[in-house]
């Protein structure tokens, strides 16, 4: 199994726990895993990007048309790293603007379930349903149990479960 | 729990657990990007694993270096860190440790940011290693790095010398899994053995200690087991080899593999690129014909491959700046295989969004008001979060550390000898800038007689960085009280003779503070001001349950002049969708209520003011 995959936001967005939960859910899935995370000052407010390999790599980044799954929890990001996304690759992209890609309105469903912090779970959860990744909803599911802040778990569940469910 | 399991690390938090596990006793940093997450780590599994360790967020870097050396004259393991421009902070005892030696292993970890990404130069480390005669290790994995940490310690301890670990921001802010392993528990006791012809060293013992520094580096270059690592190729490209270290070796193998070349042709991978074993130097030369060496960020490999004919940054080959990505790679390597090239292969250089300061930073009110007082003012500044302060147009210089206060006393000496007539020269400053290097420039300048004003932006925590205390605060590394040294009493202590204390977010008093300030710098016997600009960061949770909260408006009186976006620039001011008005959005306002007094026609309203 190897899998590329692209996370994107602006700083604050939350572009960093979700790139830890999928890192999560590949070890618990036994397979390899390597990310590459911008820090420092992009991350007040400006364009941040993970990159996720899983299985055997060495290299942490993706290369431009390599990518097999691109999340954009700020729609605008996929100008800048579209041609990242290989031939084929499938992006989820938070707009109600519908187009060449799988679109969900992460922010308005977050809104829906009481909480904007949790706009990147609904993207996570539609990505995790239509994305064809290398771990399903299950996994998923106990990996954010894990990984979340004790008095956050049940509204990151709620908001990833609004995206899964999403039709 | 069980220690030798897989944990998912980031680069920073496998080199912290590897100086755990080798059982290090004191660690000492200071942060930066990409070296931050280092010394947090120390703190999280010494605490985890029941290591007992000194852990120090040091004022800056050469403090941490001298702390920590110290501690391993001692015969303990001591290990700092720091990123690439760190070093420099720390290069004056960095090169004489080289000729003392350490005791015990002693392991300097430094983080390159090729790009660069957060920093002001993409210096290479190993160069500097190299300049000083100081092992240096280059790791291609978090897991790797973790691995090098030990063997650091090894070799240091062996030769009594310092090691270096070279990481970059590819490997620092990389999540891989990784083993751990329990501890080592060396129970040294500090035994300082005095030595004054090693440990004072004055120049008639200097020649004899840099003999045998280099005897030390003639050994360490013949150590089979810091050679370069070899994957050999099938032998259909005998002629060829690539040789690469560092996150670059990672990314050429991956590409290896696409291209299918890999298990074709000789790759190495140098592990220690500085000394540059000598066996493999002699084997390079004589037994290839095309070499290619792909290495971040300066050429230092093949430097000490002395072969013209190598093809890297020498021949042009590899750029000469930046950072050695996959897809520049992918075109050296085509190049250097003689493949063709994919046309519009090279990708552009990528643009997003521009970081700013988040909504309600008390920067934003303290700059406001400084552009607002000194519109023709010269406006140093230095690095930090506030750096920032450039969208606001109240940052005209940023250079190094500290550098802002000595600036501004070079500006006033440039103007002032012309005509004795000078501008305002507003310099700003942060709080854990001001600790770092800020103080001998406000001595100097106070001594030199220099007039201009200095706002010590005082947000109690050093905040681009992730939120280290600063000594003000008083809290340690690990958590505990230290004791706390308060900012006034040293500004006081430099001779500094006006010093006011005011919260930006009261703009008007801020703002009569900045012209009382730039009329004593203009009196008689004035000389340099000094306002303390204190309020905390918004990103400190406790700080903020305790600030007034406003719910704010914007009324039909709003003309869409779009003076506040364009001159306050909170992100939660927008213009509404057709562009006539300026909305706030309510998601990421957080009340501060500072806006208010910058609208000219008063439309923007804070009503409420209770606490969370
Ligand atoms: S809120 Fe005030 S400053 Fe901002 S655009 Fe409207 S009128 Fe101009
Ligand atoms: S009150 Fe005004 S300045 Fe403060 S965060 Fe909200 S919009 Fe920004």
């Amino acid at each position: 199994m190897k899998q590329q995959i692209i996370v994107s936001g602006i700083g604050g967005q939350g572009v960093l726990f979700l790139t830890r939960l999928f890192a999560q859910a590949a070890v618990e899935e036994g397979l390899d895993v390597l990310t590459s995370e911008t820090h420092g000052m992009a991350m007040r407010g400006g364009t941040v990007v993970s990159h996720l390999k899983v299985g055997p790599f060495k290299s942490p980044l993706i290369r431009m048309g390599q990518c097999d799954v691109g999340l954009f929890i700020n729609a605008s990001n996929l100008d800048i790293y579209r041609n990242f996304i290989r031939p084929g690759g499938r992006s989820f992209v938070n707009t109600d603007i519908s187009g060449e890609y799988y679109n969900i309105d992460a922010t308005g469903l977050a809104k829906e379930c009481g909480s904007l912090l949790v706009t990147n779970l609904v993207l996570l959860g539609y990505a995790v349903k239509e994305g064809n990744l290398f771990c399903d909803e299950g996994v998923m599911e106990t990996i954010i149990r894990k990984s979340s802040q004790p008095d956050r778990i049940e509204m990151n569940l709620k908001g990833f479960k609004a995206g899964v469910s999403r039709n | 729990m069980d220690q030798t399991k897989q944990k998912i690390l980031m680069g920073n938090e496998a080199i912290g657990r590897g100086v755990v596990e080798a059982g290090c006793t004191l660690t000492a940093s200071y942060p930066g990007t990409p070296a931050s997450e280092i010394l947090a780590s120390v703190v999280n599994f010494s605490r985890e694993t029941e290591i007992k360790m000194h852990i120090e967020w040091s004022v800056n870097e050469k403090v941490a270096y001298e702390v920590a050396l110290a501690n391993s004259y001692t015969g303990k393991r001591s290990a700092v860190a720091m990123k690439q421009v760190g070093l420099n902070v720390a290069s004056d005892p960095f090169m004489r440790s080289a000729y003392l030696g350490v005791k015990g292993g002693f392991v300097v970890i430094v983080a390159d940011d090729p790009g660069p990404h957060s920093s002001q130069t993409e210096q290479d480390s190993r160069l500097f290693a190299l300049s000083a005669k100081i092992p240096v290790f280059d790791p291609a994995s978090p897991r790797e790095a973790k691995e090098m940490v030990r063997k650091a310690f090894e070799l240091s301890e062996k030769y009594e010398i310092p090691v270096m670990l070279r990481s970059t921001t590819r490997i620092c802010h990389a999540r891989q899994n990784v083993p751990c392993l329990p501890p080592e528990r060396l129970e040294r006791t500090a035994d300082f053995e005095k030595d004054p012809g090693r440990w004072v060293a004055t120049p008639q013992f200097l020649y004899d200690l840099h003999h045998r520094l280099n005897d030390k580096i003639d050994k360490i270059l013949e150590e089979e087991d810091f050679s370069p690592l070899l994957i050999p190729g099938d032998g259909s490209l005998s002629k060829y080899c690539i040789i690469s270290s560092g996150v670059a070796f990672a990314h050429t193998c991956d590409l290896l593999e696409d291209m299918k070349f890999s298990g074709k042709i000789d790759l190495f991978q140098v592990t220690m690129p500085y000394p540059l074993n000598k066996k493999f130097i002699r084997k390079i030369n004589s037994g290839y014909k095309k070499i290619l060496v792909i290495e971040e960020t300066y050429p230092v490999i093949e430097m000490q491959l002395t072969n013209p004919e190598i093809n890297g940054r020498n021949s042009k080959l590899i750029p000469n700046q930046g950072e050695l990505t996959p897809d520049i790679i992918q075109d050296v390597l085509k190049k250097f295989l003689e493949l063709p090239l994919e046309a519009g292969a090279s990708p552009e250089q990528i643009k997003g969004k521009r970081p700013t300061l988040c909504p309600g930073c008390p920067h934003r009110a303290a700059f406001y008001a400084i552009k607002e007082t000194f519109p023709e003012g010269i406006f140093p500044s230095d690095i930090g979060c506030y750096t920032l302060g450039m969208n606001l147009g109240a940052v005209d210089t940023c250079h190094c550390m500290g550098a802002c206060i000595s600036q501004g006393a070079g500006f006033y000496h440039a103007y002032a000898q012309d005509n004795g007539k000078f501008p305002t020269i507003a310099v700003t400053i942060g709080d854990s800038t001001f600790f770092h290097a800020g103080i001998p420039g406000l001595i100097n300048a106070v001594f030199q007689k220099a007039r201009f004003i200095v706002v010590i932006l005082d947000n109690s925590t050093t905040a681009m960085t992730g939120n280290q205390p600063t000594p003000e605060v008083g809290i340690m590394a690990d958590g505990t009280r230290g004791t706390p040294v308060l900012i006034p009493d040293l500004v006081k202590a430099c001779g500094v003779r006006f010093l006011k204390e005011c919260d930006p977010y009261d703009l008007e008093t801020f703002t009569s503070y900045l012209k009382e300030a730039d009329q004593y710098c203009r009196s008689e016997d004035g000389g340099v001001a000094v306002i303390i600009s204190k309020h905390p960061c918004v990103l400190d949770k406790e700080a903020m349950k305790a600030q007034p909260v406003y719910s704010m408006r914007i009324t039909e009186d709003c003309t869409g002049c779009e003076y506040c976006l364009n001159n306050f620039e909170c992100p939660a001011l927008v213009s509404d969708s057709d562009g006539e008005r300026v909305i706030i959005d309510q998601n990421i306002c957080i009340g501060c209520g500072v806006c208010q007094h910058v609208c000219p026609v008063g439309a923007i309203i804070a009503e409420g003011g209770g606490k969370k």
